[in-house]
């Protein structure tokens, strides 16, 4: 028998705080990207609202709130972060677990902005990526989904395996922001 | 000498900087030229070519004489203009291209050398012998001849860059680009004002007119305040807009305020979107040519008013004004109003007449010539009643206004002639989405300026949906701008054109008797135009005397292009956040802290960073420590991190059709619960990607690629589905990242799983190439015994959260059973000993029939790269094809990258029959082992040939074998 410890993906890199912004690791809960099959989209939306009472996001938008949300992932595909995937979805959508795939953090503050600014090429203006927007994009030279969940707060995911450098690219940000008066 | 009451420097901040090791003080304000004008000292800088002694010229970021050098070691920053330089305590610049010292400069003795040194001469000169160009001549010219030196260090400071997006950019803060900021803010749009100078206003600040009913500079002032209230609005001072690229793509560049500080950027290179931009860049004013007009003491008309105006700095007790505009006047009677002495105003006009001041007008004369090595001491002016010698020690010049076209042309767009201006404006639409409005466009009056920002910023505005009140334009100035051309005046001696590579009317003249005619070949025969800046001051003139050389009009002269950027920008900016770890992401598997504790030393695999070798007590080199692992995974147990190779899931009710299609053997007939070894060819027939597929269920399998081909297979999946089979209903999910995999192979792999499984394997159950869920400890994971070895053997995945535990577990097991981990040099040698596969055999130009594999390429179904694979070439039997080598003599080693040739051969590329690609110490052998291509290889086992490798100098004779070297029967990864 063996008892398997359990390790963070940011574990012993996070929280880091500047003036101005904050970044610390979140826990989403499960994460389970949900692809529909051919024709299935509406089926999938139906039982998601079943389960989740969640409609199936748009592109480059987000459901649900902070317990349980669904983010467009790119091409015929969400994530669904929070409860486990619901048996009923099996039938219409390829599910896949990527609760261990993703370092989750999320990077708050009045610059915020700015500091994704020194990294992200895309238009993040609050007019432009309201709270409930997402992204897949590029943050340095990372792949990244990027979602707007508040006023000053962002949900950043990048690759697991990306962690020390995901911290690493913000940190310098972070303080590059805080170093201008 | 500084005017008591002038200037808008903050006299009760006095700052202390240093040029060339003596101090100085100068005032919040003032840039490092302001301050060393109002000591007095003109000399700042020797010229590049002839190192003749140079003052400053201008008041902005066009100034082609004073540059200079500021930091040391890695923070040396060369070339920066004295123009645009703040100072700030502790400032340290030094001079630049002279030796030993600023005054007395030994390479002058270029100065005396003019006559051999004009345009062309090192083409015509150094020709011969050809070797000594690179080796000799080309090092002396360049000690001799140059700007500022870098450092030669890496960069230490920090520089950023950063994205920005806007409805409307303004592009520079002078009278027109501040009301099309009010007018486009106060709409309510999306603004960013860009300016390159430390204070919004532009020549607001550098003259004495009015706008509305106050001072211009307090105007600008003012609006600065309004806009930078408005939450719409950001103003990026100290950001010179640089380039104008595609779709409303902007470059700039900003500098940081002050001296260094920890943390903070010194620059950041900015892109910034917008949806319209105003071009308000201004104008610059251009030189008069004469002969020796480049003495430090000679300057832009509008750059004397400005250090007048804006920094309260006269540039000379005694100045004389020569112009050929009515804007030069003002000059004169700033000056006079200060109380400055004007000694005369000379006019080249015959009839012009300038408002009377106390001060002699010379209508319809010229400076001939200046005198003064290290500052200008006289002028001679040539009147309609003869020479006059007049002593003055600033000559203000100017030859009329050029507007700043240069965004405009960054497209390829050509500016327009203007007659009335006497030289060039913005062509509308040469920038898509761009207005030039203002002193750009030719106005030249400020109340013109004003009213042309507010109605570019309107029409902007209306094309983009926003609608904007009619703004209110203050009352300001509106005297006319007249002008007559006047390019040079005629005599003898030395005129320059462009001061920054110290190129003379006689050069251009030159270029022009040697049939250079074209501008464009103008420009590269006398260098004029080109280095930091670019021409900004003698384009235009330069090209009206070729015109008058050539006999032509400017017009059908043309310009040459004006390219990005528009002011010089380090490397550093623009490649900011990519020097050491900002180079590339790093990908750490869960077992990195593990490895690393173990001092096993890290490869990059791709991005990932992977254990080369774990070094055990008394190993004192890696074959020792490689040895002994590929003997544990032979003989007892070994544990290796895998989690790197990709992992793909593939689900959908024609996921087994389509991975028919992608692979070149079958997997629909594939049981669930096993596994099979696959082969992907491109499209153009060769070998792509090879790994194992394992069936999860029906219409669910999960697909392993190499580490180093992940996302072009993926990439690959999902061209192929969205391209050329978009009717098959499958979907595909990288799930490299949420397994931590690690490979457990050796004779004892099963007693070790056994221990740590909820559910005990047998090989009844778990036969070779079988997969499934597993527990240990209640984790679910999934087991699939494969082996990459040759050993009896599995891999283990579970989610990455439980890897780190699990590679500490496992190698803990493994090491109580007398194996341990093992790292890439023993996963390399085990898998060289097996002849399995890597890219360095599957290299992108071998074939399915290369590596012995054509019978994978099933004969029953289609599959991506079948049919080119067929063509003639990719079967010929004389292929080279994979082989296995061993050395006749087994002392000696094999080097991968030698050549093979036939034992008699000569060791020529004409007889060239294959090479080695991968090579090991085989421990279990106890000899070098090697796999190769060679020409008909499969045939000639048993055949002795030559391995030549030239790079490294060694040659031995090898016995071609076939690649499996150990266990070709397989029987010990079915134990």
């Amino acid at each position: 028998m063996v008892d398997l410890e359990a390790k963070k993906p940011c574990a012993g890199l996070l929280p880091v705080a500047h003036p101005g912004t904050e970044l610390v690791e979140v826990d989403l809960g499960a994460l389970t990207s949900i692809a529909p099959f051919a024709g299935q989209q509406d089926a999938v939306s139906v039982a998601l609202q079943n389960a989740y009472r969640l409609g199936f996001p748009a592109p480059n938008r987000t459901t649900g709130t902070k317990d349980r949300r669904l983010i467009w992932f790119g091409r015929q595909m969400v994530l669904l972060a929070g409860p486990a995937p619901a048996a009923a979805l099996q039938k219409n959508a390829a599910l896949t677990d990527q609760t261990d795939a993703w370092a989750s953090v999320s990077l708050s503050g009045n610059r915020a902005e700015d500091v994704l600014a020194r990294l992200v090429p895309i238009d993040l203006r609050r007019a432009q990526f309201g709270t409930g927007h997402t992204a897949r994009t590029l943050l340095g030279h990372m792949n990244a989904s990027i979602t707007r969940t508040g006023a000053d707060r962002f949900l950043i995911l990048v690759f697991r395996s990306m962690a020390v450098t995901l911290v690493h690219d913000l940190n310098q940000a972070m303080e590059a922001v805080a170093a201008r008066r | 000498m500084r005017i008591d009451g002038k200037g808008l420097v903050d006299r009760s901040s006095p700052i202390r900087f240093q040029f060339d090791g003596i101090g100085h003080t100068g005032f919040a304000g003032d840039t490092f030229a302001s301050a060393l004008l109002a000591k007095g000292q003109r000399l700042m800088a020797r010229s590049f070519k002839y190192h003749r002694p140079r003052g400053v010229m201008t008041a902005g970021s066009e100034e082609p004489n004073a540059l200079v050098t500021v930091g040391t070691g890695a923070a040396q920053e060369p070339n920066l203009r004295a123009t645009t330089l703040e100072i700030y305590h502790g400032l340290e610049v030094r001079s630049q291209n002279a030796w030993p010292s600023l005054s007395f400069d030994v390479m002058a003795v270029n100065d005396a050398l003019w006559p051999f040194l004009g345009a062309g001469f090192y083409y015509k000169t150094f020709m011969w012998p050809r070797s000594f160009w690179e080796h000799l001549y080309e090092p002396l010219i360049r000690r001799a001849a140059g700007l500022g030196a870098l450092s030669g260090q890496s960069v230490a400071e920090r520089y950023e860059k950063a994205f920005a997006f806007c409805d409307l950019l303004v592009i520079g803060a002078g009278p027109t680009g501040l009301m099309a900021a009010l007018t486009a803010g106060r709409a309510g749009a999306d603004v960013i004002l860009a300016d390159e100078d430390s204070l919004p206003g532009g020549r607001l600040n550098a003259e004495r007119h009015a706008v509305g009913d106050m001072a211009g500079s307090d105007w600008a002032a003012q609006a600065t305040v309004e806009l930078r209230a408005m939450p719409n609005v950001r103003v990026m001072t100290r950001t010179c807009v640089t380039g104008a690229y595609d779709q409303g793509t902007y470059g700039a560049l900003e500098r940081g305020a002050g001296a260094p500080q920890p943390g903070r950027p010194r620059e950041t290179f900015w892109r910034i979107v917008a949806k319209r931009s105003v071009l308000a860049a201004g104008a610059l004013e251009r030189q008069i040519a004469f002969a020796d007009n480049d003495r430090p003491g000679i300057m832009t008309a509008g750059a004397v008013r400005a250090y007048l105006n804006r920094w309260g700095v006269a540039a000379g007790r005694r100045v004389a004004v020569f112009g050929n505009n009515n804007d030069a006047h003002r000059t004169a009677l700033d000056l006079r109003a200060a109380g400055v002495e004007v000694v005369a105003l000379i006019d080249p006009r015959p009839k012009a007449s300038g408002p009377k001041g106390d001060f002699p007008l010379y209508a319809g004369a010229m400076v001939e010539g200046t005198r003064g090595w290290l500052g200008l001491r006289e002028i001679t002016v040539k009147t309609g009643g003869g020479i006059v010698r007049l002593a003055v020690d600033c000559l203000a010049v100017s030859g009329g206004w050029n507007p700043t076209v240069h965004l405009t042309c960054h497209m390829n767009g050509k500016p327009t002639w203007c007659d009335a201006i006497a030289s060039f404006v913005p062509t509308p639409g040469a920038v898509p989405g761009l207005v030039a409005a203002g002193a750009c466009a030719g106005a030249f009056s400020t109340a013109a300026c004003l009213a042309a920002g507010a109605q570019a910023a309107r029409d902007a505005l209306a094309e983009i949906g926003v609608t904007s009140a009619p703004p209110d334009v203050p009352e300001a100035d509106d005297t006319p701008y007249r002008i007559e051309p006047f390019w040079a005046v005629p005599g003898a001696g030395r005129a320059w054109l462009d001061y920054q590579n110290d190129v003379t009317l006689k050069d251009i003249k030159q270029a022009a008797t040697e049939n250079f005619r074209s501008v464009e070949h103008m420009k590269r025969y006398t260098t004029q135009g080109m280095a930091t800046d670019q021409g900004k001051n003698s384009n235009v003139a330069a090209l009206a005397l070729l015109a008058d050389a050539t006999g032509r009009g400017i017009p059908e002269t043309g310009n040459t292009t004006f390219r990005p950027p528009y002011t010089p920008v380090s490397i550093a900016a623009m490649g900011a956040g990519g020097q050491g770890m900002g180079f590339a992401p790093r990908r750490f598997t869960t077992s990195h802290a593990a490895s690393v504790q173990r001092d096993a030393p890290m490869v990059e695999a791709g991005l990932w960073y992977r254990p080369s070798y774990f070094p055990a007590a008394g190993e004192t080199t890696w074959r020792e420590a490689c040895d002994r692992e590929v003997r544990l995974v032979r003989e007892k147990v070994g544990v290796c991190d895998v989690s790197t190779l990709g992992k793909i899931d593939i689900q959908g009710p024609d996921a087994a059709t389509f991975l028919d299609i992608v692979y070149t053997n079958t997997f629909s007939t594939l049981q669930v619960g096993r596994v099979r070894y696959g082969l992907m060819l491109r499209e153009d027939g060769h070998v792509m990607d090879d790994g194992t597929s394992a069936r999860l269920g029906e219409t669910h399998f999960l697909m392993t690629t190499t580490t180093a081909a992940a996302g072009l297979v993926l990439r690959h999946l999902e061209f192929v589905h969205q391209a050329l089979r978009p009717d098959l209903d499958v979907r595909f999910a990288s799930v490299t990242e949420q397994w931590a995999q690690f490979a457990v192979a050796g004779p004892k792999s099963r007693t070790l799983l056994n221990d740590l499984l909820d559910r005990p394997l047998d090989n009844e159950t778990w036969p070779f190439m079988t997969c499934g869920p597993i527990t240990l400890g209640g984790v679910e994971g999934r087991l699939f015994r494969i082996s990459f070895s040759g050993e009896h053997a599995y891999e283990i995945a579970v989610p990455a959260r439980f890897g780190a535990s699990l590679f500490d577990t496992l190698v803990a097991r493994a090491e109580a059973l007398g194996g341990g981990a093992y790292g890439m040099e023993a996963l390399n040698v085990l898998r060289i000993e097996k002849g399995h596969l890597t890219h360095a055999e599957i290299h992108g130009a071998t074939t399915a029939f290369d590596i012995g594999f054509d019978r994978m390429v099933s004969a029953n179904k289609d599959c991506i790269g079948k049919t080119m694979a067929a063509r003639p070439g990719l079967t010929d039997p004389n292929r080279q094809q994979l082989v296995g080598l061993r050395p006749l003599d087994r002392a000696v080693e094999l080097t991968a990258g030698a050549h093979l040739f036939d034992r008699a051969a000569p060791a020529r590329r004409a007889h060239d029959q294959g090479y080695v690609t991968s090579v090991a110490f085989s421990p279990t052998l106890g000899h070098a082992i090697g796999l190769g291509f060679l020409s008909r290889g499969r045939d000639r086992h048993g055949e002795v040939v030559r391995v030549v490798d030239a790079l490294r100098g060694k040659e031995t004779l090898a016995e071609v074998c076939p690649p499996v070297f150990v266990d070709p029967q397989g029987g010990r990864l079915r134990g």
